[in-house]
């Protein structure tokens, strides 16, 4: 059994074959993490490149330690220190590294596609690790390895992705990586920001939090992503109001009667979509998806680099 | 259409499984500090046969499972993608006797690969190895068993395979398999 993708630039055209596969390869990868010597010598002659057009923490972080147990050779560009500050192409920059030597790229980039448009210019494996408001796959794979983990299955688990879903591409990976896995998947923030037609991917929509908790067994919290909106036309009237509307708090969750988990894909805006309360508590798996985001990583990679062939 | 053939049936191989078992108390005494580690994939049905006998005689022995695949050496070389299987490992093997157990010992890198694996869990203080099948030619590294159940001689277009009964055969036989 192999993938049947050459880079991973999406959920929405995997099969739920190499869905599971990646899952069971993660689940051997939690293992190795948690031994005493974490890392494995299987990418020693392979050298990754991490391409981050975009600010990032946690996903680079991720990466790089993914990468680095696996035992491959890492470089790491930001585009903050670059010559892209110096008016470099996209392509130039890429070329320029990978006449390096480089055998796989990953990238973040603000626009939608860039990651689609570089796989097919370059013989090096790309992963997606955001790009834009389009997807971001490894994070929607490390979601839903998460509620597997949690609830024993993902089949059948009713989630509600809860925000700012407009310029989320964690909520569209979210919604093809479940819902291939046999979730229900529901939307729920404000009527600006959820897209227009969302429905037409089968999910359903709710505007009122209340009714979206009660439905759901999973509440993935996402951030507004102020960042992203455009600046004088605001998609609310103020965070304060969005807060009171949309903000997970302890009385809310107390209010259900049932447990649910609570997840969100970081960075936290505590006290904005989420209260300190509820994303410290008990029913958060917020710190799991981090630690198996190194896992799904490790996995997506392990796997990815058996198309690069070995020449002798 | 592979030719299959019947090289050891049941009452021989459990004749023979005996025998190995009787080498190893022989040798470990009371199995204080030695530990059984099956190699994944195929070593794992021999090693849990292996215990299986041991408890009939009251012995007790420490067990592990290691999966060889991230130390293979031929990543990346074939068409079919090397997937990773269950390490199970709730003792560490520091200062340990391990007896490392495979079902069939052709080449030898399979048993590298997992030594390479066990040594991930401590330095253990000797490792020996324990192979149902050893086909004799073949070797590609320097590697022999301690512990050998049967000397196969065979050809390369030839495959050995070990069929147990934990995996739905109605009773454990060793096949030769003429490609």
């Amino acid at each position: 059994m192999k993938l049947s993708t050459k880079h991973l630039i999406a959920i929405e055209p995997l099969t739920k074959t190499d869905i599971d596969l990646i899952f069971s390869q993660a689940d051997e990868f939690k293992e190795v993490l948690n031994r005493p010597i974490k890392k494995v010598p299987s990418l020693r002659d392979i050298t990754v490149a991490n391409l981050f057009f975009e600010n990032s923490t946690r996903t680079r972080l991720s990466f790089e330690l993914a990468e680095k147990r696996l035992g491959a050779d890492v470089v790491n560009f930001s585009a903050s220190t670059s010559s892209v500050k110096k008016g470099e192409t996209l392509i130039d920059t890429v070329n320029n590294i990978l006449a390096m030597k480089v055998d796989m790229v990953v990238m973040r980039h603000a626009s939608p596609g860039a990651c689609q448009f570089l796989s097919e210019r370059t013989n090096a494996v790309v992963v997606n690790a955001g790009d834009g408001t389009h997807e971001h796959p490894t994070q929607g794979l490390l979601d839903a390895f998460s509620i597997r983990e949690k609830l024993g299955a993902v089949k059948g688990k009713k989630v509600v992705i809860v925000g700012d879903i407009t310029h989320s591409r964690v909520a569209l990976s979210n919604i093809y990586c479940l819902q291939k896995l046999g979730a229900e998947v529901m939307v729920c923030g404000p009527t600006t920001l959820i897209p227009k037609h969302i429905e037409s991917l089968g999910v359903k929509v709710e505007h009122n939090l209340q009714r979206a908790l009660e439905w759901c067994d999973v509440a993935n919290m996402l951030r507004i992503q102020l960042e992203r909106q455009d600046a004088g036309i605001p998609y609310f009237p103020s965070l304060r109001e969005y807060t009171e509307l949309f903000g997970l708090t302890q009385d809310r969750l107390n209010s259900l009667g049932k447990e649910i988990v609570i997840m969100h894909p970081g960075p936290i805006n505590r006290g904005v979509e989420i209260s300190s309360e509820v994303a410290d508590g008990n029913n958060s798996i917020i710190l799991n998806q981090v630690e198996n985001g190194v896992a799904i990583r490790m996995a997506s990679i392990f796997l990815l680099a058996q198309g690069i062939k070995r020449v002798s | 259409m592979a030719k299959k053939i019947t090289l050891i049936n049941g009452g021989l191989l459990n004749m023979i499984i005996q025998r190995l078992c009787r080498q190893l108390i022989e040798n470990h005494k009371d199995f204080s500090s030695t530990i059984l580690i099956g190699l994944q994939p195929r070593g794992v049905f021999f090693m849990e046969r292996i215990v299986e006998e041991f408890a009939k005689s009251g012995h007790v022995v420490k067990w592990g499972i290691v999966d060889p695949t991230f130390y293979r050496d031929d990543f990346r070389i074939h068409d079919k993608p090397l997937l990773a299987k269950s390490t199970d490992m709730k003792h560490s093997v520091e200062g340990m006797n391990v007896v490392l157990i495979d079902d069939v010992l052709y080449t030898g890198r399979t048993i590298r690969a997992g030594m390479e694996g066990l040594m991930e869990y401590g330095r253990p203080k000797s490792v020996e190895l324990l192979v149902l099948i050893d086909r004799k030619k073949g070797r590609e590294v320097p590697i022999e068993a301690t512990y050998v159940g049967k000397e196969v001689e065979s050809f390369d277009n030839q495959r050995v395979r070990v069929m147990w009964k934990s995996e739905g055969e109605k009773e454990d036989h060793v096949i030769f398999l003429n490609d």
